[in-house]
């Protein structure tokens, strides 16, 4: 959230968090004499003096409970804040602050000896559990069995914007300024449980830089800068969360482990998947990542087994990242899926073909789009996979072992509900379009316009867009590729129905708001994009090094509306995905509860000189039965599937199997 | 305690705190927040500026310790004297090439890549150069290598190399 | 980040003298390291002696030598056309660290007084011997991929971080140090220490000492030289291990002498003279140098997280031999 003047105007006090140091228990004493003796200092809240929240709400988010009781949930949770005159006094401030505890035991990483749970559902809305045909008895016949466990760590998001709110109480409006994926989210996340109507919590995110999920709903730190904000009235109170803090308070991806058997004939053809998954989540807030779902959907077999199990422990909220669900268990599935083109001796593109469904396995409903095959052909087309030796640790350049490997990727086609657009004429041929989007930087504010302009028969100069405020009215998050598609059909909508209303020359001030049409036949199609990952791999002999030279992902994801737009969504999800599968890793240390590395230095992303060639294809096409422009949505299938292909590549150039993320050169050192 | 500073061409005089960081009385006190806070320990590159013409980060220079220095910001670099629109040539470059995504890495890459190529120019090694010894070329393997202190999370590294290549020939 | 005391001394004797008198006091370099730990509460100095304006930040060449100022920043010493062609292992070295801007704002004693990266060690809600002695160690039994495998106590398993340091270490470097009672030279081996009882203290400066110089005699192994680091990221990464080598070989191709220096294995750069004595005389084959490292190897201590570093160092001090026989540098 970028803005020059403040946002809300000068004179801003600024906020800094104090996190707990225990991960279950009680806080017995905020000592802050010390605090408030240090100069600047303004006031420490904690729970004995903080705004009370969530009156009359029925199951409040213990997320956004922010300092509402002694009850300590994990450690890093948010105890107490200081406000200060500037922000050297701020952080010195909550330095200060001494806060005593009674601690309780706590179970904050997950083994075999935890206790799992099968949730009711996975995120957003998925059965936990699938059972189609006799997995067992398949397996149990199965010419050939690939019995593999595979595992994805704890990840997180580090949009490099850490997550800042402005805050400003007028005595009767909240006013944020947030860096959030969803304004609209999150002032009607915030609004009850602050006894506000969601009208008087006006939450605007004008420039926001990266999300990646992260952003996705409100945490625990926009509530403690609302909470400020309410004792320091008319004056606005900045937080900046730190990039320390992200680790604890501003959710990240579940570690996962996927158990993994196919059973097939010896022509590579399956007869048997079985995907079962444990992952976790917080004790106290349940997310559980979708990790099967995939699996699903994916490859056709009379046999399907699919269940997620899940830890609850006392650990700081899981949430979105990129590809929730599709990113680790697509890894497990492409991996074993090369596994058994080993097994086989089958080319691992020929295998995929030979398990490619007519209609979706899970469902039995035809496909709206499938061209999995075509993005296959067309990916070993381009990545020159016909002069690929079949065998392992057969080609080396120079003291590189060289290899290439693939993997499919899938993610699903979503329009949200819930959003409206607002179309009013103005001067001179111009038109006001209104609508609760928000820019994560993926450039939907040009897409909108588009959109916009297209629908409206006009230049897109002759559009003025309005978002990325609450304001404007019910909107759902940019996240989970829905965001283009399901604003843009409130825009579509809103700009058919105000043609019909109004007429192509309509006088200024008339006015047409819309929420955006069901599609009949999205109900009785399988709505998902595809997608073919390619990687070169380059091991060091000596000193285990990857290196991955060429990455090329091709895509069947609905129309493209800015190839630009597409493109670089495209190249950042492949390029996340190629930092997953080399670098990213959270540790939780099971002594304390939370994540260790926690920060840029030690939390690797990848870096400039890990990146090769990377190049992006798409098929043409259109899906009218997703969404009236049709669109499918592009944000996370880049990085789906992506890590798979690079350890598949690493094991073409070495022979050696790795089945954790992330690949390191120690699985490969001489 | 007072600091002198040159900040985009205008003369700064201010009193600090001495534990401000250069970052934050750009960002906080002069209003300049071209440089971003990604990090705030040395670990992204966002900050970056050109100090007396070198690429150099804000959040780990204590401002007091900046006394009499000249700081340019990617802001600092427009309304140079080059070109249509007041942009400089690394920014029109980072335009044509869609080197940015949700742009928050962006003024520290172009700092960066304005100081890198002048790096270059005065004959810096890198770690990627094979000889030591000879004057490096604007590789792309070059660029990546000495691009690699900042970090950009939404992968927009194709165009950035595409933006940084182009700016090289033009200026070799 | 508590309030502190700024000065700016104007000569080297005045920042020694106002430091020497102040426990609470440090000196400020290129800060890349303590604004870091200012900022974590890492360490809360009230008095800071900025060094930077002190000169001391030319690089001298003489026959025999070359003689770097403490305020010599890390990328101009990097491009020293008399460092590159006379010491490549120390140039690469500084190449393999941080990134571009860093190199321009750290200093070279600076980076010889970094501290360790160890996870636990600046995150003050942990306990680290190091930062607060007698706290104790979370990164024995904690997350350990950097933790070091040779001379570590049951105090500290922490590892130096600085390329430079580890180069330095292998070509015989002097560090040249001003005290309260005037100037002494510390062989750049014996600058760091082992952690022993008191990881506290990284190196054998006492309070008030400051880096006024660091000497790099010039030798054929100097002039013969390779940094070889392997790391988690192909650039901006601390090393998972390093070796600086320098190779002097006889006609016959037998080594004449032999310097060999690893990083990221422990609390100091570490100089692996056995594996020295155990080439000497000997072709350096691929075989000879995996049997040297061997040698040193003896006593190292891994657990599952840094086992991998055994055989990384092997690969990474084999390499940097096999490279400097193709002529590399």
């Amino acid at each position: 959230m970028e803005h020059r003047e403040g946002a809300l105007g000068k004179d801003a006090l600024t906020l800094w968090l104090v996190q707990s140091t225990i991960a279950r228990g009680r806080v017995l004493d905020v000592d802050a004499e010390a605090a408030l003796a240090h100069p600047g200092v303004v006031s420490v809240l904690d729970h004995t003096n903080a705004p009370i929240l969530g009156q009359g709400v029925d199951e409040p988010d213990l997320e956004l409970m922010v300092l509402q009781s002694t009850e300590v949930r994990f450690r890093g949770q948010v105890v107490a804040a200081v406000l200060a005159e500037s922000a050297e006094a701020a952080r010195e401030g909550a330095a200060l602050v001494r806060v005593s505890y009674a601690e309780q035991d706590a179970e904050v990483e997950f083994g075999p000896d935890t206790t799992l749970e099968i949730p009711d559902k996975v995120n957003p809305d998925y059965d936990a559990t699938s059972d189609d045909g006799d997995v067992d008895a398949a397996l149990a016949q199965a010419e050939v069995v690939v019995d593999q466990t595979y595992r994805t760590p704890y990840e997180h998001n580090n949009p490099l914007e850490p997550h800042a709110t402005t805050a400003l109480w007028d005595g009767e409006r909240l006013r944020l300024v947030e860096a959030s994926q969803g304004p609209y989210a999150v002032a009607s996340s915030l609004a009850p449980l602050l006894g506000l109507d969601v009208a008087d919590v006006v939450v605007t995110s004008p420039y926001v830089g990266g999300g990646f999920g992260s952003k996705g709903m409100a945490h625990a730190p926009a509530m403690t800068a609302a909470l400020a904000a309410i004792t320091a009235p008319r004056r606005p109170v900045r937080l900046a969360v730190t990039r320390q803090q992200m680790f604890a308070l501003t959710g990240y991806r579940t570690r996962t482990v996927s158990h993994f058997r196919l059973g097939a004939r010896p022509d590579g053809v399956l007869v048997a998947i079985d995907h079962d998954v444990v992952e976790q989540t917080s004790r106290w807030k349940e997310f559980a990542e979708q990790t099967a779902t995939s699996t699903r959907t994916m490859y056709a077999a009379e046999n399907r087994r699919t269940v997620h199990r899940l830890a609850r422990l006392d650990v700081a909220v899981p949430s979105f990242m990129r590809a929730p669900g599709e990113m680790p268990g697509m890894f497990a599935h492409e991996v074993a899926m090369d596994e058994l083109a080993v097994a086989c001796g089958v080319d691992p593109i020929v295998l995929r073909e030979r398990n490619e469904p007519t209609v979706d396995p899970e469902t039995g409903k035809p496909f709206s789009r499938r061209r999995l095959v075509e993005c296959l052909q067309r990916g070993a087309e381009l990545f020159d996979w016909a002069e690929r030796p079949d065998d392992a640790r057969s080609r080396a350049d120079g003291v590189w072992w060289v290899g290439t490997g693939v993997a499919s990727s899938t993610y699903p086609a979503k329009v949200m509900p819930a959003n409206q657009a607002t179309v009013t004429s103005c001067e001179a041929g111009e038109y006001r379009v209104e609508v609760g989007a928000v820019d994560i930087g993926t450039g939907s504010r040009t897409a909108m316009k588009q959109i916009a302009a297209d629908a409206l028969g006009v230049d897109p100069s002759c559009v003025q867009l309005e978002m990325a405020d609450s304001s404007i009215g019910p909107a759902t998050v940019a996240g989970g590729s829905s965001g283009t598609a399901s604003w843009g059909a409130a825009v579509v909508a809103a700009a058919q129905l105000f043609r019909a209303d109004h007429g192509d020359s309509p006088d200024p001030g008339l006015q047409t708001t819309a929420s955006a049409a069901d599609i009949p036949a999205a109900e009785d199609h399988a709505l998902h994009s595809f997608g073919a990952i390619f990687a070169e791999v380059r091991v060091h002999r000596w000193t285990g090094e990857l290196r991955v030279p060429r990455l090329l992902g091709v895509f069947s994801a609905g129309r493209i509306v800015n190839p630009v737009l597409a493109r670089s969504q495209f190249y950042g999800g492949l390029i996340m995905g190629l930092s997953s599968g080399l670098h990213e890793d959270s540790y939780r240390d099971p002594r304390f509860g939370h994540v260790v590395t926690q920060d840029l230095a030690s939390y690797h992303v990848a870096a400039h000189a890990d990146i090769g060639d990377v190049r992006a294809e798409w098929l043409d096409e259109e899906d009218f039965v997703v969404s009236p422009m049709g669109t499918r949505g592009l944000g996370e299938i880049g990085i789906v599937g992506t890590a798979a292909a690079i350890a598949n590549a690493a094991f073409h150039a070495t022979g050696v199997r790795v089945r954790s993320l992330p690949v390191t050169a120690d699985s490969f050192v001489s | 305690m007072s600091v002198q500073l040159s900040v985009d061409g205008r003369r700064v005089d201010v009193n600090v705190d001495p534990r401000t960081t250069l970052l934050d009385l750009l960002r906080e006190r002069l209003d300049v927040i071209a440089p971003k806070k990604g990090c705030d320990h040395g670990q992204c590159g966002s900050c970056t500026v050109l100090l007396d013409g070198r690429r150099h980060l804000t959040c780990l220079a204590l401002a007091v310790a900046q006394d009499g220095a000249e700081i340019v910001t990617a802001e600092g670099l427009a309304g140079g004297p080059d070109g249509e629109h007041d942009l400089h040539a690394m920014q029109r470059a980072f335009l044509e090439h869609d080197g940015y995504q949700c742009g928050y890495c962006t003024p520290g890459q172009i700092c960066s890549a304005v100081g890198m190529l002048a790096e270059l120019a005065d004959g810096h090694p890198s770690h990627v150069s094979p000889d030591l010894t000879a004057a490096p070329k604007a590789t792309d393997e070059e660029i990546r290598e000495r691009m690699s202190g900042n970090l950009c999370r939404c992968g927009a590294y194709v165009g950035i190399l595409a933006a940084i290549r182009q700016s090289a020939q033009a200026s070799a | 980040m508590r309030p502190f005391a700024y000065h700016r001394p104007a000569d080297p004797a005045e920042a020694v003298a106002l430091v020497a008198a102040d426990p609470a006091a440090s000196f400020l370099g290129g800060g890349t390291n303590l604004v870091d730990h200012l900022k974590l509460g890492v360490t809360r100095p009230g008095t800071l002696v900025d060094v930077t304006g002190l000169g001391l930040d030319t690089v001298e060449q003489t026959d025999a030598s070359l003689r770097i100022g403490t305020n010599v920043r890390n990328s101009d010493l990097a491009a020293h056309p008399a460092l590159r062609a006379g010491w490549p292992a120390v140039s690469r070295a500084l190449l393999a660290g941080a990134s571009g801007q860093i190199r321009n704002q750290a200093t070279t004693g600076g980076n010889l007084l970094q501290r360790t990266r160890c996870v636990y060690f600046q995150d003050v809600t942990t306990p680290c011997n190091k930062r607060e002695s007698g706290s104790g160690c979370s990164a024995i039994g904690g997350y350990g991929r950097y933790n070091a495998v040779l001379g570590a106590s049951g105090q500290c398993v922490a590892t130096h971080p600085s390329d430079l340091a580890v180069a330095l270490a292998a070509l015989d470097a002097v560090v040249v140090v001003l005290g309260p009672d005037g100037e002494r030279r510390i062989p750049a081996t014996e600058l760091h220490r082992l952690p022993e009882e008191h990881p506290e203290h990284d190196t054998t400066l006492r309070h008030g000492e400051l880096i006024t110089a660091v000497e790099l005699p010039s030798s054929p192994l100097a002039a013969r030289s390779t940094y070889q680091k392997a790391r988690d990221r192909a650039s901006y990464a601390f090393a998972l291990v390093s070796a600086a080598v320098g190779l002097d070989l006889d006609e016959d191709g037998t080594v004449r002498d032999v310097r060999i220096a690893w990083g990221g294995v422990a609390h100091k750069p570490w100089r692996a003279t056995r594996a020295e004595d155990a080439l000497r005389g000997e072709q350096p084959t691929e075989d000879a140098v995996r049997a040297a490292v061997d040698i040193e190897l003896t006593g190292a201590n891994t657990d599952d997280q840094s086992a991998y570093k055994l055989p990384m160092v092997r690969a990474t001090t084999t390499y940097a031999v096999h490279r400097l026989l193709e002529g590399s540098r």
